[in-house]
């Protein structure tokens, strides 16, 4: 609208003559161009790459595309099972992650916002692990963890409550790592959380006073009703990332992808095919089909957002 | 905004309850009870950076002790200087300051120009291109690693600078932010420079960008933050040791060089310490950044 604006009402001053409009034109282009020079190197050239090599049988180790082989790739991939399991963990992953990535962070952040002393000591806390790095995390968690001596499998040994194995057991390691990811990343949600209870109009809060309404029942009635947009954003971001998780499995896996590939996940399958076994052909199919399940979720959460700002 | 305002609004919530009558016993009990389990969580999210502390400074053996504690026999920083002596942390730091400055000063140089074009100037395929950019905000670029990895290959730039940098800077969210910052700016500013015969470079680098230091530090701070922490693609870029950045280095080196659990902790903190302190410098920024996503 700005960029409407600006011409009609600087046109008769600044454009005396018909030339000026066509160097205007340029000038956007140019202002431009540096960016759609990344953005076409580096985003939509590997796209259109991953789509013409899943065509082909591309080996890392041999230079070119390779032999065409049509659909065999995709053909080859819904029937194999190891990329299944691990679009299975990839989803497990999200399913035990994302309801807790969404409650505990909310129940934080309505607890803390109300909080007069020491909030910043809380947001601190819970904030700051969200901006260490994936390889840190998974340092300090492995060492946690370690059987003995790490501080939570030590004080089990300790309290006489055995060896559950965290990261050695093939039921387990995926939820340990959840566990992890819980402490890693509840600071994100819980800023957006905060974020929604300042949008929130005091004036409700002082009806309900009036009409005597406990603080449980104003969280209840309004609190949590009122902050349904967040809730929904929280939780399509979470399952966003949940799909894309590979650092600290990868990470605390050691790149084995836990005993028996029990917490391998879908980007990690993409990373052992292209690099590990070298099929980039292969592994630019999974990526595809990766990529539209994600696009497809981005979409759908925009078509809803969308939506809800219509009924609004 | 929010660090403030979250306290602000706080008080005048407190402010309000504390006038309230009826001083519901069951209610209290309940507040009260509520802030004791936010308490607990808080200190348990304590713990593990405090164990990683506590086993940095200890000497090896005192880490394997059974049971396990906390006690610290022999205060040591010996874990922190055979870390220098012993690993390549201190080549990955400057890689890391290296890739991360870079990174940033390209990414804001190119979004907010791009920025600033979509909302300003008005040119052929303008709105095709906005849509365009608006959906690369959704394209998961860890889904793009195999296809990215071979065009470096192709060129032979992996193990440069080249390769960690270049990838890192088309960032269109950054562009979403420019644009949105540049449509709040009175445009008036522009127009009379543009009487005046200012060219349109000149409106952009004397007059928008200045005014929009608040964005170019947003950005900055986050891209910076995003860039130093980036895990997948530096290590498939960086194979080579003196290429790799402080995740990098951390996440495949480190635990590979065998019971040295002090050392490993050590490593934890020095990989954590710039973070904190940027964190420090820029926590409005960063807070801000991530209460903005996606809330437009």
């Amino acid at each position: 609208m700005t960029s409407a604006a600006l011409p009609s009402r600087t046109l008769p001053a600044s454009r005396p003559r018909p030339g000026r409009l066509r160097s205007g034109e340029l000038a956007g282009l140019g202002f431009l161009a540096p960016f759609l020079v990344f953005y076409a190197l580096f985003l939509i050239l590997p796209l259109a790459l991953a789509a013409i090599m899943s065509l082909f049988n591309t080996s890392l180790v041999i230079p070119g595309l390779g032999r065409f082989v049509g659909l065999s790739n995709y053909g080859e991939l819904f029937g194999d099972t190891f990329f299944w399991q691990a679009m299975w963990h990839t989803v497990l992953f999200t399913i035990v992650s994302t309801p807790v990535l969404v409650v505990l962070p909310m129940f934080l952040a309505i607890a803390i916002y109300r909080v007069r002393r020491g909030q910043w000591f809380f947001r601190l806390t819970f904030f700051m692990p969200y901006i260490l790095p994936s390889a840190v995390i998974s340092l300090i968690w492995t060492w946690m963890y370690e059987p003995g001596y790490g501080l939570i499998d030590g004080t089990f040994h300790f309290l006489g409550l055995g060896a559950p194995g965290w990261l050695s057991s093939p039921h387990l390691v995926l939820y340990s790592i959840v566990i992890v990811t819980i402490w890693w990343t509840i600071g994100f949600s819980f800023v957006l959380f905060l974020a929604g209870l300042q949008d929130i109009p005091q004036n409700l809060y002082e009806a309900a006073e009036l009409d005597g309404a406990s603080w449980w029942t104003q969280t209840r009635r309004i609190t949590i009703p009122m902050l349904g947009r967040t809730i929904t954003l929280v939780a399509v971001l979470q399952v966003i990332a949940s799909l894309k998780v590979f650092d600290q499995v990868y990470l605390i896996t050691q790149g084995g992808g836990g005993p028996n590939y029990s917490a391998r996940t879908a980007i990690e399958y993409i990373y052992d095919q292209g690099f590990t076994s070298q099929r980039v052909g292969y592994a630019s199919a999974a990526s595809l089909v990766l990529f539209v399940v994600i696009m497809a979720i981005s979409f759908a959460w925009l078509a809803v957002v969308r939506r809800q700002e219509k009924g609004v | 905004m929010s660090t403030h305002a979250v306290g602000g609004h706080a008080a005048t919530a407190r402010s309000a309850s504390g006038t309230r009558r009826s001083g519901d016993g069951r209610d209290r009990l309940f507040r009260r009870s509520v802030t004791g389990v936010v308490i607990a969580l808080a200190l348990l999210w304590l713990v593990p950076i405090a164990w990683a502390l506590d086993t940095s400074f200890k000497a090896e053996p005192d880490t394997i002790k059974i049971p396990v504690n906390w006690a610290i026999s022999h205060f040591t920083l010996s874990a922190y200087s055979t870390d220098f002596s012993a690993s390549d942390i201190a080549r990955w730091y400057i890689n890391s300051a290296i890739v991360g400055v870079i990174v940033t000063v390209l990414t804001v140089f190119a979004a907010s120009m791009a920025g600033y074009a979509l909302s300003r100037q008005s040119f052929l395929g303008k709105r095709v291109l906005y849509v365009v950019i608006l959906a690369g905000i959704m394209i998961p670029p860890q889904a793009l690693m195999v296809p990215l990895f071979r065009e470096f290959q192709a060129v032979h730039a992996i193990n440069t600078y080249w390769a960690l940098i270049l990838p890192q800077v088309p960032a269109p969210i950054a562009v979403f932010i420019f644009k949105k910052f540049f449509d709040g700016q009175p445009i008036e500013l522009d127009q009379a420079a543009r009487i005046d015969g200012a060219s349109w470079w000149t409106c952009y680098r004397r007059i928008a960008l200045p005014l929009a230091r608040p964005a170019v530090a947003a950005v900055s701070i986050f891209t910076f933050v995003w860039t130093w922490n980036n895990f997948l693609w530096p290590f498939l870029a960086a194979t080579n040791q003196t290429m790799m950045t402080i995740p990098v280095g951390l996440g495949t080196v480190i635990p590979g060089t065998g019971i040295t659990n002090a050392l490993q902790m050590a490593s934890a903190v020095l990989g954590a310490l710039p973070l904190v302190m940027v964190f420090l410098l820029g926590q409005r920024q960063i807070v801000e950044g991530v209460a903005g996503t996606g809330l437009k």
